[in-house]
């Protein structure tokens, strides 16, 4: 966008010599070709991306291919597409950009453009990924040298997509890492707490066994990225539940939450680490009995979340260090949550924690009711 | 003030306190987790299909359509069949998609649907336009019913209302909001039937007597002036059936349901409960003909249901009656008001304030500011706009809605080849189409014959003008259709249970 608007000022004020539009001109058609790229290599990508690259050559066809096949046509001379792979092999093969002279292309149609090609490979990180290919009447070596460059630039955006696919993967891996994260020790200690019902109460067992085969359920599912708050709350009821069953009178959990806000979409696992926390703070002053609250809101646009206990508390600078990812603390979650909060709903979005040594500690989510983009 | 006053007074006081008590502490959940699970409870359609029916039956339905009908007659029945047959197209076409879309406004859904920032911008616009337009008859009304009520000066009405609403939206007041509105559902209803009840019986004790007999045309069911009245009338019912979906308050409440099914079962419920509540007052316009003729002389038709019981019935009686329906007519102003507030309130806040107040101080500062935006500026139009029937100008909300948001949402979810230049052209097509004949009507232009029919009846000729640039610029800009159109639409049209399921 601007690029373009950095034109028109220009057009406007002092005319730009030709040399200056050329090269805005050069830079809008990149700009435009840009979004594409930045999704990958892939046929969408490739088709929405070739024609700004057409304009951006001057030739009369452009096509990208990957290391396979062709991916995207754009002009004249249709009839070619089906070379334009073999071609692509020249240039995949050597790793280098090549020429392709009227023989290899054999064209016999008249009025044809397409008499020769230049295929330049597309490199990322050492690796052949495909080729961006320009076809013209005759050869020339500026176009060589513009095919070049042309390729350079899309291995660039390429190589942010790259950037970009490798961070998603690493928020994946982390949520994946939080669902492990579902403690040995939770585990263990469940099992132990039921255990303790098998002969005492063995209906209370019974439905505790199935409450834990439940969370396990959802903690373990594979598929989606967000889930409804009310299944989230769901399963931290079925957490909080087990907890219980262990300590009895020593945590006291209070629940309200107003029903026009469980059917928000959430981030898988957006809450339940933060309720662990809790839990664990609550518990830790051996004194008193561990108070948990969790309050939902309707705030009009948005579903306003607290989590608060009354347990020993923090230093504001290692929960600010948390949020900041410092993982040596032992808040884990938080800083995961916020990040992933932040990555979904934008950076008005984060977590707010309130609290200081002694004094219990209150987190507060606000997630909008609707964001592009994130649903079940 | 007299001893007259009394009753509509103790009324009035009695409402608000109510709401706001509910409002404030109300019904929530609040639980250990040795019951049962709190995210089970989400919100049942019969619940929130009271709550929408509280939040829908505003002024209009409660004072408008009785004095319409009284002075009308049989064409104004027009008015209800319409109110609660546009849930019956929003059922069929609407309710299930718009859920599933995941939107909670309607300037999401079209960013969904189309991933432009200009159309969600222009909706924005459109939901605060028309949410102000139906804010407007609310306040007017309400100025009405303090009048008549106990005798307040006129502006008294309109500043309580828009007070108590704005208290109400900007404390965060209205927390269960779901609780509220469908308390003032079944108030409403209450207010209505049993006045009506005593009444009847009244009427039948003074020997069933018939209105005085006016040939007038009263029990035809279109309007009158041959082709106008023709019209007038296809007008009214377009904007009606067709307007339903697209109002701010409505759509809003739809986002409670879990899923789509629920969405349907919601709006049948609903249909239902319309259906039920605007049996009454044709029977006050019918009783209206026999006790109250005197009011459609003195232009004062409105306050048909206000007057008809202490017109009916001496002393005690009618004192109590006029108590439980004034009750009931204050609810409506409330309940659509703080619906309505909480919705334009909501929008501006996404889109406007935000930004003007700065992240720093939070969602809190920008949605107070919001609400004050929302509630102040028709309140002072109700109070420069005035002789406008209540019912008359809903309608004109009605219009507009159904000018620009019915297309939208009902090429957005069928129509796979809308694109966002489409979708602006059209929506701006309808919107300074309606909206131009809205605001010159309000600003009390009307010109006699065709060119008075067509522009205080805009919807016949607006909606096919919008629906019409809508396909025919999208046609033209194929190109820029969304590339994730088909993908959406299969998410929108695929029912829950063919899901994953549960897990």
């Amino acid at each position: 966008m601007s690029p373009m608007r950095t034109d028109r000022r220009w057009r406007r004020g002092r005319l730009g010599s030709e040399a200056d539009r050329a090269a805005f001109r050069a830079l809008h058609q990149a700009s435009l070709a840009a979004p594409a790229l930045r999704e990958g290599l892939t046929t969408q990508s490739a088709e929405r991306a070739v024609r700004h690259l057409r304009n951006l050559l001057g030739t009369p066809a452009v096509a990208i291919t990957d290391t396979e096949a062709v991916l995207a046509w754009d002009g004249l001379g249709q009839h070619h597409v089906e070379q334009a792979a073999a071609v692509g092999l020249l240039a995949i093969e050597k790793g280098t950009t090549r020429t392709v002279d009227r023989g290899q292309l054999g064209c016999t149609t008249n009025g044809c453009p397409i008499r020769t090609g230049v295929v330049s490979p597309l490199v990322v990180e050492g690796r052949v990924l495909g080729t961006v290919q320009a076809f013209a009447p005759t050869p020339t070596a500026g176009l060589v040298r513009a095919t070049e460059e042309v390729a350079e630039w899309v291995s660039g955006q390429l190589a942010l997509a790259e950037l970009d696919a490798h961070r998603n993967r690493m928020i994946e891996a982390e949520v994946r890492a939080l669902r492990a994260q579902i403690s040995p020790h939770f585990v263990y200690n469940s099992l132990n707490a039921i255990a303790s019902f098998v002969r005492t109460d063995p209906d209370r067992a019974r439905e505790l066994l199935l409450e834990f085969a439940d969370f396990t359920r959802y903690s373990f599912r594979r598929h989606g990225e967000f889930t409804t708050l009310a299944e989230e709350l769901r399963s931290i009821e079925r957490y909080l539940l087990l907890e219980q069953a262990r300590f009895g009178d020593r945590l006291q959990v209070t629940l309200n939450v107003a029903p026009e806000v469980l059917p928000v979409v959430v981030p898988f696992l957006c809450i339940q680490p933060l309720v662990e926390n809790a839990v664990r703070h609550g518990l830790e002053s051996v004194e008193q009995v561990g108070q948990l609250t969790i309050v939902a809101h309707d705030r009009g646009h948005e579903a306003v979340l607290e989590v608060e206990d009354n347990g020993v508390g923090e230093d504001p600078d290692k929960v600010r260090r948390a949020l900041a990812g410092d993982a040596s603390l032992d808040s884990v979650g938080l800083g995961n949550v916020d990040a992933r909060l932040r990555a979904t709903f934008g950076d008005d979005y984060g977590l707010v924690v309130e609290t200081a040594p002694g004094a219990g500690t209150k987190v507060i989510v606000r997630v909008p009711k609707f964001a592009p983009g994130v649903t079940v | 003030m007299n001893t007259a006053a009394v009753p509509g007074l103790v009324a009035v006081v009695l409402v608000t306190l109510v709401t706001l008590a509910i409002g404030t502490w109300g019904l929530r959940f609040s639980r250990t987790t040795s019951d049962f699970f709190v995210a089970s409870r989400t919100v049942r359609p019969a619940l929130n299909a009271s709550a929408i029916g509280g939040e829908y039956l505003s002024a209009a339905s409660f004072l408008g359509i009785a004095g319409l009908l009284l002075v009308g007659g049989a064409d104004m029945l027009w008015y209800p069949v319409g109110w609660t047959a546009g849930y019956l197209v929003l059922l069929v076409l609407v309710a299930a998609p718009l859920r599933r879309s995941g939107a909670y406004t309607l300037p999401d859904f079209a960013e969904a649907r189309l991933g432009s920032r200009a159309v969600r911008a222009a909706c924005s616009l459109l939901v605060v336009g028309i949410g102000w337009l139906y804010l407007i008859p609310q306040f007017e009304g309400a100025g009405l019913t303090l009048r008549t009520a106990i005798g307040a000066p006129e502006w008294a009405g309109p500043v309580v209302v828009g007070g108590v609403v704005l208290a109400n939206v900007t404390s965060g007041g209205m927390r269960s909001v779901t609780f509220v509105q469908a308390f003032q559902y079944w108030l409403k209803l209450t207010a209505l039937l049993v006045p009506v009840a005593v009444l009847l019986v009244v009427w039948w004790g003074d020997g069933r007597p018939h209105a005085r007999a006016g040939a007038d045309g009263w029990s035809v069911p279109v309007a009158g002036d041959g082709g106008i009245g023709l019209y007038t009338t296809y007008s009214l019912i377009a904007a009606l059936f067709l307007g339903t979906m697209g109002l701010p308050h409505v759509v809003v409440r739809f986002y409670t349901n879990p899923d789509g099914r629920a969405a349907r079962r919601t709006t049948v419920v609903v249909l239902a409960l319309l259906g039920l509540f605007y049996l009454w007052p044709p029977v006050y316009a019918a009783l209206g003909r026999v006790y109250a003729g005197r009011l459609v002389a003195e232009g004062r038709s409105d306050v048909l249901v206000l007057e008809l019981p202490r017109l009916m019935l001496d002393g005690l009686g009618g004192d109590l009656l006029t108590g439980l329906v004034t009750a009931g007519a204050f609810a409506a102003f409330l309940s659509t008001s703080s619906g309505l507030a909480i919705a334009v309130s909501g929008v501006l806040t996404q889109d406007v304030t935000t930004r003007l107040v700065g992240e720093q101080r939070g969602g809190v500062a920008a949605f107070r500011l919001a609400a004050v935006v929302a509630v102040v500026i028709p309140l002072v139009g109700a109070l420069l706009v005035r002789n406008v029937g209540v019912a008359q100008s809903v309608g004109l909300a009605f219009a507009v809605a159904a000018s620009t948001f019915c297309p939208l949402l009902v090429l957005g979810i069928w129509w796979r080849r809308l694109t966002d230049a489409g979708a602006l052209a059209g929506l701006a097509a309808g919107g300074l189409g309606a909206g131009g004949a809205a605001i010159a009507t309000l600003a009390g232009y009307s010109p006699g014959g065709w060119a008075g029919a067509l522009l205080g009846q805009p919807a016949a000729w607006s909606v096919p003008l919008a629906v019409l640039v809508m396909v025919g610029v999208s046609l033209a800009t194929a190109g820029r259709e969304p590339a994730h159109a088909r993908r959406f639409l299969v998410r929108l049209h695929t029912p829950e249970v063919l899901g994953a399921g549960p897990g």
